[in-house]
C-alpha cells in the first residue's frame, strides 16, 4: 500500500508548512497542550504547531460539528492588536477592505495584498472599539503578517507626518493569546449555558461577524459569532493561562449535547464543504483576489491609496477571473473517487486547470474539490475531467458552496 | 500503538496475506489503517482478475489521503469482501478480521515479511 498525500498537504489536507520557520524549530505547543495528550489526540504540525489532528475518527468529529457542536483549539492563529487614533485609516491602507468602516463590536474577512496584487494572507478583523482593532492571520503567516503590518504603518505614518497624523501601533499577541471554537447547531446553547443572564444576553444575540466581551468561566475573553465550518458557532479569544479552564467548561456544558473535541483533519473537510479557501491551498501570493472570487472583498471604491491598488485595479479592469485567465471553481466528482490537491484538471484529455483542495465530502457522500480553471469552463454544468493518478474521472463544475445549512 | 496480527505474513506496502486457508485472504494492516484514517471507498479486483506480485490491484480511499493497494502474491482473485465494499469503515475497526479485502488463488508468493518482522520494522505490536 502506498500513499499518496500531496506534500503541500499536511495530514487533513491542510495547508503547507509555513516558509516562514525553519525546519530545524521545533513546533510550537499550546496551552491546552496537555488536554490534548490526555484526550488521546493524534498530532500534526501545522503552520509551525504541533497541533491536534484528530481525537478519534475524524468523521465522527466532522458529523458532530454538522449535527451538534465540536470543540477546537485553534491558538495557532495568529492574533495582532493594531490601535491607536488612525487605527482604522491605516487598516484601510494595509488591506484592501474598508476597516475604517467596520462598525465597533463587528468583524470583515480581508486581504493583505503584496504590491502586485498576491495575496500574502487572508484574515480577519474585529474592530473591537473606535481605536483597536484585533487582526487574525493565519498560524503559518503570522509572522509576515506582523512584518508587513509593521513596515506599512511606518509608510503610513510617514505619509501622516506631514498632514499631522497620529500614531498607530502594531502589536503581536499571538505568543500569549489561545483561540477556542465552539462551531455547531447546538454552540450557542452551550455557550449560553456558561453565561451570566447580562452576558447570555449579549452573546446569545451576536449578529454572524459580531464579537462582545464576556465573562467565560470566571475568565475575560473575547466572544466572536465566526467561524470556519459552514455552522453557526463562537470563537473565544482568551489568554493563555485561561485556556485550560475554558476549555474544559465548555467540554463540561457540552455533555449530553454531542459536543466532541474536534481536530484540523474534519476543520479541513468542514470548510472544504463551505467553500471556504485554505492559505497555501487556495489562495497564495501568486494568486490574484479575482481569480479567487474574492473580488467583492477589495474595495477598489474606499478613499485613499492602499498596498496593490493599482495592480487589483487593473486586474478589475481587464477582468481577471471574470472574462480573463483562471477562476476557483467547486467540482462535484460523479464517481467515488476523489479529487486531491494538485491533480491536473483536464479538458477533452488536455490539462486546463489545477485541484487547490479535495477529498470525499462526509457530509454529502460523493467527492468535492476546489480548482482553478479558465474562466470560459468556470460556469456550472461544465463537465470535466480530474487526473486521478492516470485514469481520469468525470467532475462537474457546481456553484459554491457545497453544503449550506438550514438557517 | 496498532496491532500486528500474529500469524499472517506481510508485504513491505502493508497488505497482510493469510494461508491458512485455501484460497489465500489479503487485507491491510492495522498500522496502515491507522496512518489512513476514516477509510469511505474501496476499489478492489474483480473475481477472476489475475495478478502479480507487487501490481497496483486497487485503492483505498480515506477522508485524507488515497492509498494504492498492492497484491500481496501472484495468482487468481477468488472472491471479493462484498461487506467491506459496502461498508468500508469496517477496515478501520477490524482490519485482520470483517474487515478482510479478497481472496487469491495463490501461484506464486512476493516477497513477505513474517509478522515479528513486520513489527519490529513498522512499530507495531504483535497480537
Amino acid at each position: 500500500m502506498s500513499q499518496d498525500i500531496p506534500e503541500t498537504t499536511s495530514p487533513g489536507g491542510t495547508e503547507s508548512t509555513s516558509q516562514d520557520i525553519p525546519e530545524t524549530t521545533s513546533p510550537r505547543l499550546t496551552a491546552l497542550h496537555a488536554v490534548h495528550e490526555s484526550l488521546g489526540a493524534h498530532f500534526t504540525d501545522f503552520g509551525g504547531w504541533q497541533m491536534p489532528l484528530k481525537y478519534g475518527s475524524e468523521l465522527a468529529e466532522h458529523r458532530a460539528v454538522r449535527e451538534a457542536a465540536g470543540l477546537f483549539d485553534l491558538s495557532h492563529m495568529g492574533e495582532v492588536r493594531v490601535s491607536g487614533a488612525v487605527a482604522g485609516a491605516f487598516l484601510d491602507f494595509a488591506l484592501v477592505g474598508r476597516l475604517s468602516a467596520v462598525a465597533v463590536g463587528r468583524a470583515k474577512y480581508s486581504l493583505l495584498c503584496a504590491e502586485d496584487g498576491g495575496i500574502i494572507d487572508d484574515l480577519i478583523v474585529y474592530r473591537l472599539a473606535e481605536d483597536d482593532y484585533l487582526v487574525v492571520p493565519n498560524a503559518g503567516n503570522t509572522a509576515t503578517v506582523v512584518a508587513a503590518l509593521d513596515e506599512r504603518a511606518g509608510a503610513f505614518i510617514a505619509l501622516g507626518e506631514r498632514s499631522g497624523r497620529a500614531d498607530v501601533t502594531v502589536h503581536d499577541a499571538s505568543a500569549e493569546t489561545s483561540l477556542i471554537a465552539v462551531q455547531g447547531p447546538r454552540a450557542e446553547e452551550i455557550l449560553l449555558r456558561m453565561l451570566s443572564a447580562e452576558d447570555g444576553a449579549r452573546a446569545g444575540g451576536l449578529r454572524y461577524y459580531s464579537c462582545v466581551p464576556a465573562t467565560v468561566a470566571g475568565r475575560a475573553a473575547l466572544v466572536a459569532r465566526t467561524g470556519y465550518t459552514g455552522e453557526d458557532g463562537f470563537e473565544l479569544f482568551v489568554d493563555n493561562a485561561s485556556a485550560p479552564a475554558v476549555w474544559s467548561a465548555l467540554a463540561e456544558a457540552g455533555e449530553g449535547t454531542g459536543l466532541l473535541p474536534c481536530g484540523l483533519a474534519c476543520r479541513d473537510s468542514l470548510r472544504l464543504e463551505a467553500g471556504m479557501p485554505l492559505y497555501g491551498n487556495e489562495l497564495s501570493r501568486e494568486i490574484s483576489p479575482y481569480e479567487a472570487g474574492l473580488g467583492g472583498v477589495v474595495a477598489l471604491a474606499k478613499e485613499g491609496d492602499f498596498v496593490g491598488r493599482a495592480a487589483l485595479q487593473q486586474q478589475k479592469d481587464d477582468g481577471v477571473g471574470t472574462t480573463s485567465g483562471r477562476r476557483l471553481v467547486g467540482l462535484q466528482g460523479l464517481s467515488r473517487r476523489a479529487a486531491r490537491s494538485h491533480y491536473a484538471v483536464l479538458r477533452d484529455g488536455r490539462p486546463v486547470g489545477e485541484v487547490t483542495s479535495g477529498q470525499p465530502s462526509p457530509t454529502l457522500g460523493h467527492p468535492v474539490a476546489l480548482a482553478y480553471v479558465p474562466v470560459e469552463l468556470s460556469a456550472p454544468g461544465t463537465q470535466l475531467d480530474v487526473d486521478l493518478r492516470g485514469r481520469p474521472e468525470s467532475f462537474e463544475v457546481v456553484a459554491l458552496p457545497f453544503y449550506r445549512r438550514q438557517k | 500503538m496498532s496491532t500486528v496480527k500474529a500469524g499472517l505474513r506481510y508485504s513491505e506496502d502493508h497488505e497482510w496475506l493469510d494461508t491458512a486457508e485455501t484460497p489465500a485472504k489479503v487485507g491491510v494492516s492495522a498500522i496502515a489503517v491507522e496512518a489512513l484514517g476514516d477509510v469511505v471507498h474501496l476499489e478492489l479486483p474483480e473475481p477472476g482478475t489475475e495478478l502479480a506480485a507487487g501490481d497496483v490491484c486497487g485503492e483505498i480511499e480515506s477522508t485524507k489521503s488515497v492509498a494504492d493497494l498492492y497484491a500481496p502474491a501472484a495468482g487468481t482473485v477468488v472472491e471479493v469482501n462484498q461487506a467491506v465494499l459496502d461498508d468500508p469503515a469496517l477496515l478501520n475497526e477490524d482490519p485482520y478480521g470483517a474487515g478482510w479485502l479478497f481472496t487469491v488463488e495463490v501461484s506464486a508468493e512476493g516477497a513477505l515479511l513474517s509478522a515479528e518482522e513486520y513489527a519490529a520494522r513498522n512499530g507495531g505490536e504483535l497480537a
